[in-house]
């Protein structure tokens, strides 16, 4: 069984205004007989039923479409236009021809919808009951309203995270970088094929510090030591509490010993004036290893540690506030010659 | 529970009473200072601890604290965002009434994984409806009676509202609404596109 079919459609203007708010009729000289009253708000207060079509709509795509035989042309097709009163309100629509010689043309917003109903204050009346306007415009808000509200929680996990890889390479004692951003810094020199001099420092009798003055000094001293290692050095050189009392100092591009010297002495010459606490001067004394990378073809993190270990051990031995280098023999890399200097501040 | 949930309750405590009350309340409910992320997802039960620690703290009934809450999400200056998607819902109170079904939808549509209470309205005859609430957080009857009240205020409707309970433990939650003037005063303003900038 087929369906009958229908008599041709016979819509009054109502009906047309209700089913097509945006809508324009126009007869067969090409004036405008009818128009949807969404389509009145966005010309107001000009008049819109009796004028020229094209005075009031310019059809941008396809170009050339300029007077009703163009028109008939592209019946069917989509069509762009724009408000000759408000070209910044862009429409879309598509024209049909009618029995009358003249054609309904129903038109929409697109991508123009937020805009149009900003310039033209139009509510949800202004839109037919099956336009998904309002339903976009929501949306439009919601996805503001979320994509602000992520921006905001990615903004405080990016902080929470710097603060967090600070603190994770941070002695939090001393505040000078722990044995974990050693490991990086030395990594990331080794990798760029720098040369630098490493200078381990080893506190002498800070054991006795803490047991005779308590931990509370042992901690004032070791913030002092790390101050004056800190205040003894460049700006581009790390310096890391890698254990209890020990220190250890990367000092990028310083290839000559002399010059690792001149800074080791510099250090010892700084602590030798001691710390106050609580009104007792404190004596400091510490015992220096030094190592250069350039003394290796490859330098390691264990061989340069164990290089200024090597020599921290002879600086101890030969009687303590002292500065020993290491001169590791680079044929073989398996002797270790030592160079011990200072006065011994031991007492 | 979805954070902005949490985190909505933590806003209206802080706007409300203060940043010091929200610090006692997030000690007796032995949450992080720093409260919730609005775009997490929370368990269930820190939403119940946080009701009722600041029923605890506050030293008031957690209905009360859940009405105001209501009232707070559409009333407030910081969330006029909240208040506009609720105003797309009808051009008047009676609209809004209907649109409320499709609540838990239109938070699908802001965010998928937001699931709101799920709203039914019975008309009851003249101007009485009867709205059910079923969601996973008992008392968000409560919640829905603050915030149509607010809305009511916001069309200028004059709406008597009332919580008449759950129909069983943890079962759907009953609100008598009775609609007594739809036109009562003008209410307040709202363009369908927000003004930018």
């Amino acid at each position: 069984m087929t369906a009958l079919p229908c008599a041709p459609v016979d819509l009054s203007a109502e009906a047309a205004a209700l089913l097509m708010p945006l809508h324009l009729r126009v007869d067969a000289a090409g004036l405008i007989c009818g128009a949807g009253p969404t389509f009145g708000r966005l010309v107001e207060p000009d008049p819109v039923l009796g004028r020229p079509l094209f005075d009031v709509v310019e059809i941008r795509r396809p170009g050339g479409v300029a007077d009703l035989p163009a028109l008939a042309a592209q019946a069917g097709q989509r069509l762009h236009l724009a408000l000759r009163r408000d070209p910044q309100v862009p429409l879309r629509g598509l024209a049909v021809p009618l029995s009358c010689g003249g054609f309904l043309l129903n038109l929409g917003f697109g991508l123009g919808l937020v805009e149009a109903v900003r310039r033209h204050a139009l509510t949800d009346r202004d839109f037919a009951v099956t336009d998904l306007a309002v339903e976009l415009l929501y949306l439009v808000e919601a996805k503001t309203a979320v994509v602000a509200e992520l921006a905001d929680l990615n903004r405080r996990l990016r902080e929470a995270k710097t603060a967090a890889e600070e603190q994770a390479l941070t002695d939090t004692l001393t505040g000078v970088r722990n044995l974990r951003a050693l490991g990086l810094v030395f990594d990331r020199l080794v990798a760029e094929g720098r040369a630098f001099g490493l200078i381990r420092v080893d506190l002498d009798y800070f054991k006795q510090v803490n047991d005779t003055l308590g931990h509370a000094a042992g901690d004032r001293v070791l913030r002092h030591v790390a101050e004056a290692l800190r205040a003894s050095t460049r700006g581009g050189d790390t310096v890391a509490r890698v254990g209890g009392d020990e220190f250890v100092i990367l000092c990028p591009d310083l290839t000559d010993a002399g010059r690792l010297m001149t800074v080791a002495r510099r250090i010892l010459a700084r602590l030798s004036q001691g710390v106050d606490y609580e009104g007792q001067p404190c004596r400091i004394s510490a015992s220096l290893g030094l190592a250069l990378s350039v003394d290796h073809d490859r330098a390691t993190m264990e061989r340069m540690l164990a290089d200024a270990d090597a020599a921290l051990y002879a600086a101890k031995h030969a009687g303590r506030g002292r500065v020993a280098l290491a001169h590791p023999d680079r044929a073989a890399d398996a002797g270790l010659d030592v160079t011990v200097e200072g006065t011994g501040t031991a007492g | 529970m979805h954070g902005l949930i949490n985190r909505s309750i933590q806003s209206f405590l802080r706007d409300t009473y203060g940043a010091q009350l929200w610090l006692r309340v997030a000690q007796v409910a032995r949450l992080n200072p720093d409260g919730f992320e609005a775009m997490l997802h929370y368990d269930d039960r820190v939403t119940a601890h946080l009701v009722a620690a600041a029923s605890q703290v506050l030293s008031r009934p957690q209905d009360t604290i859940l009405e105001d809450l209501g009232t707070y999400l559409v009333s407030h200056p910081n969330l006029q965002a909240l208040r506009r998607l609720l105003r797309f819902g009808g051009v008047n109170f009676r609209d809004f009434l209907h649109s409320l079904e499709d609540l838990p939808d239109r938070g699908h549509l802001a965010l998928p994984d937001l699931d709101l209470p799920a709203l039914t309205l019975t008309e009851t005859g003249g101007d009485s409806f009867v709205l059910t609430c079923r969601g996973p957080l008992p008392g968000a009857g409560h919640v829905v009676v603050g915030l149509l009240r607010a809305m009511a205020d916001d069309y200028g409707a004059l709406v008597l509202i009332e919580h008449q309970g759950a129909e069983a433990e943890g079962g759907a939650e009953r609100i008598a609404i009775q609609l007594t003037d739809a036109r009562f005063s003008p209410g307040k303003r709202f363009d369908l596109a927000a003004v930018s900038g």
